[in-house]
């Protein structure tokens, strides 16, 4: 893990959407927040499709390939691993992933991308 | 040491092919290719193709990186100007010169152009490269007639690429006394001619072009018998040249006719010097065709690697579809009687010619022409080629078994030899096929293609392929089963049945219940969707929201930019002009772009997600509900005006279309499917178009099924005739509910119907003489789905958390995405192009 010197709080934990994503608003930029029910786990990685640059990815399909969990975008279905941001359709370009943190009931997610 | 350097004059397909085999043996030798054509190595063989929407790149051979990464110099727009054999030197046109250790001449062939007077005239044209098929379409914008001089393979194909072109007239002349002279004989030219004569081609034989009429440009042919005959343009197809100029003008040895003489190994007179394809002139014979072209490529590949091949000539069968029809021919084609006895069968009705030429003792097949229908071809081909005992009766071999049994005797797929050639193109044997199945490195066909390139080439070969395929797998005992994804391990209709009994009704019940793990994006939509089509409740309930697929989470379809599209239901395409009024109100209030749909309705692109939900408040009040646009289900009722207004109709097509959409809306299937309703045989509703479509008659209604527009239009298949209008609804119900329950997933009806056994009259039976003892099952649910039915853009603006959804940022849920954008285009706006290169 890297250090996180910049936490966002974005949104209560009942306000994300069980086994679905969220879109959080950080400035200018967008992240999806994904709430891995099933799994019990949260990931956090940018929203915008590197495929055709469209903000979608938090309102993608998530599941899993093997064991890897993954979220695949509602325009072409590119997808993504939401643990380390590989696209894991044959193609060269990666998504950024970000640390989430739950404290008291609120979602804290870490604005330095971890890869 | 330096590496030897190959170099390779001509970039078609036998020039790639080349590079290709040898890069794929070694990663040695400098290898640099010369084309004189500006683009890469594209596919000739399908280059009409050009004409029906295919382009340069897609006719491409490889991709653009292809040469880099296998480390090949390639020159385009360059040609070779001359050759210095004591230098061993190349000189481009541009006055650059290269050294070769290993010279490849890969030049083909250019089209053979008679020497008529008038030849050089405007609108004169050859068929040969894609730069051609630029000029032809360009020039025939302002043409009405055209002919073509050569009636062989190219010169029928350049004729149907007239047609094609939208040209009023076309004719094609040509000087022997029959159509394809090399391939078929008089009787098979009678039968193609008069099949090409129904699709509006005139045709000319016996006719010597003596001169090219016209000031300038040409008006007119004028042939030896003193006719003549008007044209706007005029393509030649009137046979191949060698391109031998560069070698003949550098001493190497050329036939007397043309063509750089080779022997087994494609060495030319100087043994740094080879040649393939369609320049190569091995034993007096140039062979105009891909596969021996890529064999010879292969032969020399293979022995520069130090390999030990030869070339002795090559099976010049061929099957090819011209305009729609099959025309095929093998083996030995012409022989005749006493050297053997032939069979023929001919149907002039339906336009089928065969013959087959079998050995004097009846033990084999020797050859044969097939027109009209050649679906026997693989399996002939592989009879005479592998000297296959004949069956007792060979006529059934063209003429398929009578009274219900298999043709008796070795003609099967399993009667061939390991040896087989199965894929000429690319030289694979059935015992290649057949092993890279059995040791379960391939499973599928595109799989089979990658491992073996088999079906790469021209593809002819891919039914057979298939079936052997198929075949290796059953003969191992392998069940092939179409199971969902890795979770679920069963097919939908399994999944079906299975969630029924269980009576399960969300996704997470149904994984937990019958799959494993987590799920992905290919069975959350297909679980959604036959949730929906088993008890109809609100899609977005009980979790399911984040199980379905993008459009049915948010109820609209989402378009390039990431906004959205609405569209209310029209039934019937019948609408009110104060409902019209709201639809212009609405779109103007929220700045939509409006558009009317294929289906009679009408289409408000650009909605914020934001901005659905109040939109769709807006147009409910107004008495609008859900178009289900978004959804796998029923779109639209087309109707025409029908017997309320129109002189001709002979029923109301307009009610009963509402009728029957209002009957079927929100019922999701495993597809969308669409219907019509037409008013009298004018059709003018097009329902032989539609999944099902309906068409007034003096007593009823005639029912059609499994139709489809879209990229493969397919027409609707006539299963009922003169129904009353409950009759017509009762087998629409059962119709639904058969495909509903047994369609593949993503399988419109068309395609159902195309898999099913028996076909339409299968579906006739279970349908209407109800042979599975469905139809009273099917009826009670189909009523329990249509009582069950709600507006589901109702349902969620009046669900606060359902509602809640429809935000983009889930801390700001206010903001709208501020990376949607339009521009401006007719007074309207529209979506930005996509952001990428």
């Amino acid at each position: 893990m890297n250090e996180q010197s910049n936490w966002l709080a974005a949104c209560r934990v009942e306000d994300a959407i069980e086994n679905g994503g969220v879109c959080v608003k950080h400035g200018e930029d967008q992240i999806a927040l994904f709430y891995f029910t099933r799994r019990n786990e949260w990931y956090a990685t940018q929203n915008e499709c590197p495929h055709k640059k469209q903000m979608a990815l938090s309102r993608g399909m998530i599941g899993s390939t093997t064991d890897e969990p993954k979220v695949a975008c509602p325009f072409h279905k590119k997808t993504f691993s939401l643990s380390t941001g590989e696209c894991l359709s044959g193609d060269e370009c990666a998504i950024k992933t970000y640390p989430v943190k739950i404290e008291n009931g609120t979602v804290y997610i870490g604005t330095t991308p971890k890869s | 040491m330096k590496e030897p350097q190959i170099i390779v004059i001509g970039n078609g397909m036998v020039g790639y092919k080349f590079c290709e085999k040898l890069r794929s043996k070694t990663s040695s030798f400098n290898l640099i290719v010369f084309g004189e054509e500006p683009r890469r190595a594209y596919d000739r063989v399908h280059l009409s193709e050009y004409f029906n929407g295919k382009t340069a790149d897609d006719l491409s051979l490889s991709t653009e990186n292809w040469y880099q990464e296998q480390n090949i110099t390639l020159f385009l727009n360059n040609p070779i100007v001359k050759i210095d054999r004591e230098l061993q030197k190349v000189y481009t046109a541009n006055g650059l010169d290269y050294h070769y250790d290993i010279l490849v001449f890969a030049t083909g062939s250019g089209a053979f152009v008679p020497n008529i007077p008038g030849i050089e005239k405007e609108g004169v044209f050859v068929y040969r490269t894609i730069e051609d098929l630029d000029l032809i379409s360009g020039y025939a914008q302002k043409a009405k007639t055209a002919s073509v001089i050569g009636g062989g393979l190219l010169g029928l194909e350049a004729a149907k690429a007239l047609i094609d072109l939208g040209i009023e007239k076309t004719s094609i002349i040509e000087f022997a006394p029959r159509l394809m002279p090399r391939q078929i004989d008089a009787a098979g030219s009678d039968m193609l001619k008069s099949k090409l004569a129904d699709l509006g081609l005139q045709i000319h034989l016996n006719k010597n072009t003596i001169s090219i009429e016209g000031d300038g440009r040409i008006t007119a042919l004028k042939f030896s018998d003193d006719t003549a005959l008007d044209v706007d343009m005029l393509v030649i197809s009137a046979g191949i040249k060698p391109r031998d100029e560069l070698a003949k003008a550098c001493g190497i040895e050329v036939g007397p006719r043309g063509g750089i003489v080779v022997d087994q190994k494609m060495q030319t007179s100087d043994p740094a010097v080879f040649a393939i394809g369609e320049c190569a002139l091995y034993d007096g014979m140039i062979y105009g065709l891909i596969a021996p072209g890529y064999e010879m490529a292969e032969v020399l590949a293979a022995n520069l690697c130090e390999g030990d091949k030869t070339f002795t000539g090559f099976d010049m069968s061929t099957k090819l579809k011209l305009i729609g029809i099959d025309v095929a021919s093998f083996g030995d084609n012409f022989i005749t009687e006493p050297d053997c006895r032939t069979i023929i069968f001919e149907n002039k009705h339906k336009g089928v010619y065969k013959r087959i030429n079998v050995s004097n003792d009846g033990q084999y097949l020797l050859g044969g022409i097939l027109i009209g229908d050649a679906t026997a071809y693989n399996l002939l081909l592989q009879t005479s080629n592998n000297r296959i005992v004949l069956p007792e009766n060979p006529e059934e071999l063209i003429l398929g078994a009578r009274g219900g049994s298999e043709p008796a005797g070795g003609a099967g797929i399993t009667g061939l030899p390991d040896s087989a050639l199965i894929c000429s193109c690319e030289g694979v044997s059935k015992g290649d096929i057949c092993s890279a199945v059995a040791d379960g490195s391939c499973e599928n066909i595109d799989d089979l293609k990658k491992c073996t390139k088999a079906g790469t080439g021209c593809g002819g070969c891919l039914p057979m392929v298939k079936d052997l395929m198929t075949y290796t797998l059953k003969s191992q005992g392998k069940y092939i089963k179409n199971v969902i994804c890795e979770h679920f391990n069963y097919s939908r209709q399994e999944l079906f049945d299975l969630i029924h009994i269980h009576e399960l009704k969300s996704y997470d019940e149904v994984l937990d219940a019958l799959g494993k793990n987590d799920g992905c994006e290919v069975c959350k939509p297909l679980v959604s969707s036959l949730l929906a089509s088993l008890w109809n409740e609100m899609i977005l309930k009980k979790g399911n929201d984040v199980a379905q697929d993008s459009n049915d989470r948010f109820l609209a379809n989402i378009q390039k930019g990431g906004s959205y599209s609405v569209v209310p239901r029209v039934p019937g395409g019948e609408i009110t002009p104060d409902k019209l009024i709201v639809i212009g109100e609405v779109a103007k209030k929220y700045n939509l772009y409006t558009k009317i749909t294929g289906g009679q309705r009408i289409d408000m692109f650009g909605a914020h997600l934001n901005d659905l939900p109040i939109i769709w408040e807006e147009l409910i009040a107004a008495g609008f509900e859900s178009g289900h646009a978004y959804g796998k289900g029923l779109r639209t009722v087309k109707s025409c005006v029908g017997s309320t207004w129109c002189r001709f109709g002979l029923h109301d097509s307009v009610s009963f279309a509402i009728q029957i959409e209002e009957r079927y809306r929100g019922i999701r299937a495993p597809h969308k499917f669409k219907s019509a309703v037409s008013g009298c045989i004018r059709e003018c509703a097009e329902a032989q178009s539609k999944d099902f479509g309906i068409i007034a008659t003096e007593k009823g209604w005639n029912l059609y099924v499994c139709g489809n527009g879209g990229s493969k239009p397919q027409h609707a298949l006539l299963l009922a005739t003169d129904l009353d209008s409950e009759t017509c609804i009762k087998y629409i119900d059962r119709f639904l509910m058969f495909y509903i329950r047994t369609a593949d997933p993503l399988t419109r009806t068309a395609t159902w119907l195309n898999k099913m056994e028996g076909g339409i009259d299968y579906l006739r039976n279970v349908i209407i003489n109800d042979s599975l003892g469905m139809a009273a099952q099917w009826e009670n649910e189909i009523e329990n789905l249509i009582a069950a039915y709600k507006c589901e853009w109702k349902e969620a603006v009046e669900n606060p958390a359902i509602r809640k959804r429809f935000s983009h940022f889930v801390n700001a849920p206010e903001d709208k995405d501020p990376t949607i954008e339009f521009v401006e285009m007719r007074g309207q706006k529209r979506t930005a192009e996509w952001k990428t290169v």
